[in-house]
């Protein structure tokens, strides 16, 4: 264990940064007490209702666990480790309270270790399954992937929870990862998220995420760079219905050259108080010269009574950017569509289908994972049923 | 036989100031087995009345009928008219992303039959019919119309044409963005279409161009939202010398003439 640890520590030094005076950096740290309980009027809270949270933010200390199924190809390892050891191996603390909390109360970590050079055919499969509303879980998670290795993870929530995880991902030096994550919850589960994805030089991660189900789904996911040439796209699809809140909050850190981040998340919603978030944070640091980056989020509402909020935000500190954008759309079905499909014969609801099937695709024929693009697929199916 | 006529068509379109009248009275009947050429300048209303026809929800039919076989199609639904045997090829064609072409087609052609077609000889039948516009049997598994260029577009509406097998094709501007081969290609489509003996053709154009191609039974100018003259294919090589100022200018004329009378 001592030796990885040394493996990953000149990724530490590599990434001393000038402090930045952004709202999109707040300080990252593992105490507490250095994020204060929102009052839900900051930047980063305002849209959450904070109630629903069912107290995870009051950080009540629990046992309690999801119940782990797990399948890993040959010389992939799941391990339990000291929380002291899991800061030392991922370097990337806590952004806000809620994964500071999530690394506290978690009583050590998990540690899924690629090791460096393995290709990994099949994918990782990760099932997190609750069973219960009632007592709080505390998860710290913490993805190794080795210098050169190449592996996909699936995680793959589902049941009844209340959930506060904190994850970190560290994709080493011309790594390639797919991290695919399922948020297929039961209508009552809270499941709260901070993911912070550290990409190696040369890496490339594919981060795809899904939310389906849940009453209240925060996630945040932020990338940095422990060198230049690091690639992250990060997908996400979720379909929101009545009563629903769900949150993403992506933050690209360009902190190194010639990196690169592309962001595209697609939402649909449906039924009274159905409620998307999607905030899309880039931040271009001095030493990001030559980066490149996009960002686009598109809202399909299907009925009245849901809102969609969308806030892409770019801050840049270099002049030397080789591209930079992001593009936000929000707004019911596309009449010209509907039409041209009717036109050919095809009924009207037959055709809203079309074009939702269509809309999603886009993401779903992305993933490298057969089974989880056609459970995807007829999840999309389910949810139109009810419109 | 199957006839498609249209009687005293009204249509308006929504605008800032309140209604627009666009069409203002056409009355046209096509039999199958007939070709119409329609021409008309720009603006006169030639693709209103061949979305109305369709039935899209922006234009509003204010007075007169479409009548398919007798039935008013002005109270079906849009697909309900297609499954009723209408056809048209859009000027524009719409790009619908995320739904291939393939399942497009076969989601066509599963509700204008009633049901779905033998799966073996559908996939031939579709690849014909991509080949016979020159469309690379690849275009299948693209998104509809996405990136497709303007030429792409059009001998996609015509390979659809062909596959659906309506009983009555608008055809608006199928010619306009096209090169001489790829007009070639989309002419040959039509004539199979309606060589069939039983199908009726509206073909809006611009440009006397396509009618080297495609041979009329029947050419109408097409002025100010109503038919001006109805002649044969030498009406077609008369306005192709002379354009249609004569007819532009008669209207208004007529339009003055009726203020004056009606004041
Ligand atoms: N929403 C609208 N508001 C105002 N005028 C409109 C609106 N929609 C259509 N029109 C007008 O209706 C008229 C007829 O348009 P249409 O597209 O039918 O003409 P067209 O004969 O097909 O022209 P083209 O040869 O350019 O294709 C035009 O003058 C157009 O500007
Ligand atoms: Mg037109």
């Amino acid at each position: 264990m001592t030796a990885t640890v040394n493996e990953t520590a000149p990724v530490t030094e590599a990434l001393e940064l000038d402090h930045v005076e952004s709202h999109l950096h707040p300080q990252p740290s593992y105490d507490v007490d250095t994020h204060p309980v929102p009052t839900g009027r900051e930047e980063i809270w305002r849209f959450t209702p904070l109630k629903r949270l069912r107290g995870l933010l009051q950080g009540e200390p629990s046992d309690a666990r999801l119940n782990w199924e797990q399948k890993l190809p040959e010389g992939v390892t799941l391990t339990e480790i000291s929380t002291a050891e899991a800061q030392a191996l991922a370097v990337s603390a806590p952004l806000d309270r809620l994964g500071a909390l999530a690394a506290a109360n978690a009583g050590g970590a998990v540690l899924l270790d690629v090791p460096s050079e393995l290709v990994a055919d099949e994918p990782i499969r990760l099932v997190l399954r609750g069973d219960s509303v009632d007592d709080v879980v505390w998860s710290h998670l913490v993805v190794r992937v080795g210098t050169h290795a190449k592996a996909t993870v699936l995680i793959d929530h589902a049941g009844s929870a209340t959930y506060d995880a904190f994850t970190q991902v560290v994709v080493a030096d011309g790594a390639q990862l797919d991290l695919v994550t399922l948020n297929d919850w039961a209508d009552d589960a809270v499941h709260a998220e901070q993911i912070n994805i550290r990409v190696g030089r040369d890496a490339t991660v594919r981060a795809f995420e899904f939310t389906l189900g849940g009453d209240l789904v925060r996630t945040s996911t932020n990338v940095d760079y422990a060198g230049p040439g690091g690639s992250a796209d990060l997908y996400g699809v979720y379909f929101a219905d009545a009563g629903q809140h769900i949150e993403h909050r992506l933050f690209a850190d360009h902190t190194a050259p010639r990196t690169r981040s592309n962001v595209l998340y697609k939402g649909a919603l449906q039924g009274q108080d159905a409620h998307t978030v999607w905030i899309g944070n880039v931040l271009i640091r001095k030493v990001a010269e030559a980066i490149e980056t996009f960002e686009q989020n598109d809202n399909l509402v299907l009925t009245d009574g849901a809102r969609a909020d969308s806030v892409p935000n770019l801050e840049i500190e270099t002049g030397d950017i080789a591209g930079a954008g992001h593009a936000s759309t929000t707004g019911r079905f596309d009449d010209q569509h509907l039409f041209y499909l009717q036109s050919r014969g095809i009924a009207e609801d037959e055709a809203r289908r079309l074009v939702v099937h269509g809309f999603f695709n886009d993401i779903i024929r992305r993933i490298g994972i057969p089974d989880v693009q056609e459970r995807l697929v007829a999840a999309v199916e389910d949810e139109l049923a009810d419109v | 036989m199957a006839t498609l006529e249209i009687k005293n068509l009204h249509v308006s379109v929504d605008t800032e100031d309140g209604a627009k009248e666009i069409l203002r009275g056409v009355n046209l009947t096509i039999n199958s087995g007939e070709v119409h050429a329609i021409m008309g300048p720009n603006g006169s209303g030639k693709s209103t009345l061949a979305y109305s026809i369709a039935g899209h929800p922006k234009y509003d039919v204010t007075e007169g009928e479409v009548l398919l076989d007798g039935q008013n199609v002005l109270e079906l639904s849009v697909d309900e008219r297609a499954r009723a045997g209408l056809f048209l090829a859009m000027q524009y064609p719409v790009e619908v992303p995320g739904v291939s072409v393939a399942n497009f087609l076969r989601t066509a052609k599963t509700a204008i039959d009633g049901e779905a077609p033998k799966l073996r000889t559908w996939i031939k039948d579709v690849n014909a019919a991509l080949e016979r516009v020159t469309l690379d049997p690849a275009f299948a598994q693209r998104s509809v119309n996405e990136g497709f260029s303007g030429g792409e577009k059009k001998r996609h509406e015509i390979a659809q044409l062909e596959l659906l097998n309506p009983k009555f094709a608008v055809l608006d501007e199928t010619d306009s963005g096209l090169d001489i081969d790829a007009l070639k290609v989309v002419s040959d489509g039509v004539n199979r279409y309606s060589g069939q003996g039983d199908r009726g053709v509206l073909l809006i154009t611009h440009y006397t161009r396509i009618l080297r191609y495609i041979q009329p039974d029947f050419v109408h100018v097409f002025v100010a939202g109503r038919l001006a003259e109805t002649g044969g294919r030498e009406l077609a090589d008369e306005l192709e010398a002379s354009g249609y100022d004569k007819y532009v200018k008669a209207d208004a004329a007529a339009g003055a003439a009726g203020a004056a009378a009606g004041a």
